[in-house]
């Protein structure tokens, strides 16, 4: 099987009169974490959305598992076993935690069919999950609700996880939860895409990263490089030395 | 004597108390950083001071006037500055335009009862001076003629200070201002409350997560844990104390949540 488990050729997007992604290569090694940075604006979380069909690109091909899905709709990709969580986490305020971890538990029909065991672990890393099991997930706080929709998206196994921004709004005990919980999840063999700003957390999870500006891949490589290079890092990313 | 204060500040959402009885006054000249786990009440807080929300029981004053019963746009007029995360910019106006607006409305409140078209023209050069005054001030006037909408983030986060700054705050409230920034907007910020922090004038309150931020602009630290103030005091010993180390940092193991030597279910996915 492909090494790759994701790549995108030469993707193009466009939203409305705005041309976005100008011709973005990108590849996601099975198995690995890759991390994709850059400024604000250059282009990430538009390549995250086009990938899971909310955009879809006007030139450019997009490869999962060697099936091409540039042009299939967004349940289908989904339906092929990868979570997503969005920027805006796009969690159901009026439906309880409960509900709206059982919403994407497609193995569950109720709350009783969701693996304990890992409903446990996921209780250890986002106590709040637990805390506020029977409440409105709009009441939770910023923090609470981006927990959620990190837990959401691990309720069951996954082959490809990608996540817009997972450490934004939380506390440090928790970011270092969440390390432990990609850690692992990586060690089960699961690939991971992540959205990030906050450079320590990334240099910390990041097997191979890929740095985006104005629309395209500017840099990738193996995070490690990246971390032990600080000219490098300034000159992509701004970092000051 | 303290600029801004809340005492025995209370809101209750059902049984469940977000915010607990609150006690704390902030002096001008220094910045206060509110720390404590996700849903400790932090926002819920400044909700309560900015008027966003009505307390249960408790009072917020401002130079020992009591604000309790006024609206938050009452409170921004007394003087209470909150950045809204972008929410609050005019995106089709320029960045002059926004400040402008800020300036007047400030006028307004003070002088006169809303606006008056004659007195907006005649004040026009005046304003505009003020707001120019400000964009210098805040490092945008440059972009002055450009529109809100194409700004990057940082400079649209700059021009939130300069609103505040253009509506004459005196207490500035600051919710992750970094937050979704990259790591070379963050310091562009970070200097910019530094700036604000000279004017002894005022108080700034600040929530932020990243403890290098926080260790580098505060003078001062209190922490809220299930809406109650559990710590207050200086930087450096607030930080070494059990409550932040445990609760917050989750530096002991007892919080930390153990180490899970595989993931529950995975052997699932070969299903």
């Amino acid at each position: 099987m492909n090494e790759n488990m994701l790549s995108l050729q030469g993707v193009h997007t466009h939203i409305g009169a705005y041309h976005i992604l100008h011709g973005v290569d990108l590849t996601v090694p099975r198995g690995k974490l890759t991390m994709l940075l850059g400024r604000n604006g250059a282009g990430k979380t538009t390549t995250l959305r086009t990938i899971m069909g909310l955009w879809h690109a006007s030139q450019g091909r997009i490869t999962f598992n060697g099936q091409d899905i540039t042009q299939l709709a967004t349940p289908q990709i989904a339906s092929m076993n990868v979570a997503y969580v969005p920027e805006n986490m796009g969690i159901f305020s009026d439906l309880s935690v409960k509900e709206n971890m059982l919403l994407a538990a497609r193995w569950a029909r109720n709350a009783g069919q969701i693996d304990a065991e890992r409903l446990k672990w996921i209780f250890t890393l986002f106590p709040a999950v637990q805390t506020f099991w029977n409440h409105p997930a709009g009441k939770l706080s910023g923090g609470q609700k981006q927990m959620l929709a990190v837990a959401r998206a691990i309720v069951e196994p996954r082959e490809l996880l990608i996540i817009d921004e997972p450490s934004k709004g939380l506390a440090p005990a928790i970011i270092n939860n969440m390390i432990d919980a990609f850690g692992q999840l990586k060690a089960s063999g699961v690939t991971i895409l992540l959205v990030e700003q906050n450079f320590n957390f990334a240099k910390r999870l990041g097997d191979t990263v890929a740095v985006m500006d104005n629309g395209v891949i500017v840099h990738a490589g193996s995070m490690k490089e990246l971390a032990e290079d600080e000219a490098l890092q300034h000159s992509l990313l701004g970092l000051a030395i | 004597m303290s600029l801004l204060a809340t005492k025995d500040l209370t809101i209750r959402f059902g049984g469940h108390v977000a915010v607990n009885a609150v006690t704390c006054a902030f002096q001008p000249g220094t910045l206060t950083a509110i720390v404590g786990p996700n849903g400790a009440g932090k926002t819920t807080y400044f909700n309560l001071i900015s008027g966003q929300l009505r307390a249960t029981a408790g009072q917020v004053t401002l130079d020992g006037r009591d604000l309790s019963g006024m609206s938050a746009s009452q409170r921004t007029h007394a003087g209470l500055g909150r950045a809204f995360q972008l929410t609050n910019l005019f995106p089709r106006l320029t960045v002059l335009e926004n400040v402008r607006l800020a300036v007047q409305a400030a006028r307004a409140g003070k002088h006169r009862r809303g606006f008056n078209l004659w007195s907006i023209w005649s004040d026009h050069r005046e304003l505009t001076a003020r707001a120019h005054e400000i964009l210098r001030a805040v490092a945008l006037a440059p972009k002055e003629h450009e529109l809100v909408a194409g700004l990057p983030h940082g400079d649209q986060r700059k021009l939130e200070v300069a609103l505040l700054m253009g509506l004459e705050s005196r207490v500035f409230m600051f919710d992750e201002p970094t937050a979704g920034m990259n790591a070379a907007e963050v310091p562009v910020i970070l200097n910019l409350i530094r700036k604000l922090k000279e004017d002894a004038s005022k108080t700034i309150l600040l929530v932020e997560h990243k403890m290098d931020v926080v260790r580098e602009l505060a003078d001062r630290i209190i922490v809220l844990h299930n809406g109650a103030l559990v710590a207050d005091g200086d930087p450096a010993a607030v930080i070494a104390s059990p409550i932040v180390q445990e609760a917050y940092l989750g530096v002991a193991p007892t919080v930390r949540a153990g180490p899970v030597e595989a993931v529950p279910g995975a052997s699932r996915e070969a299903a």
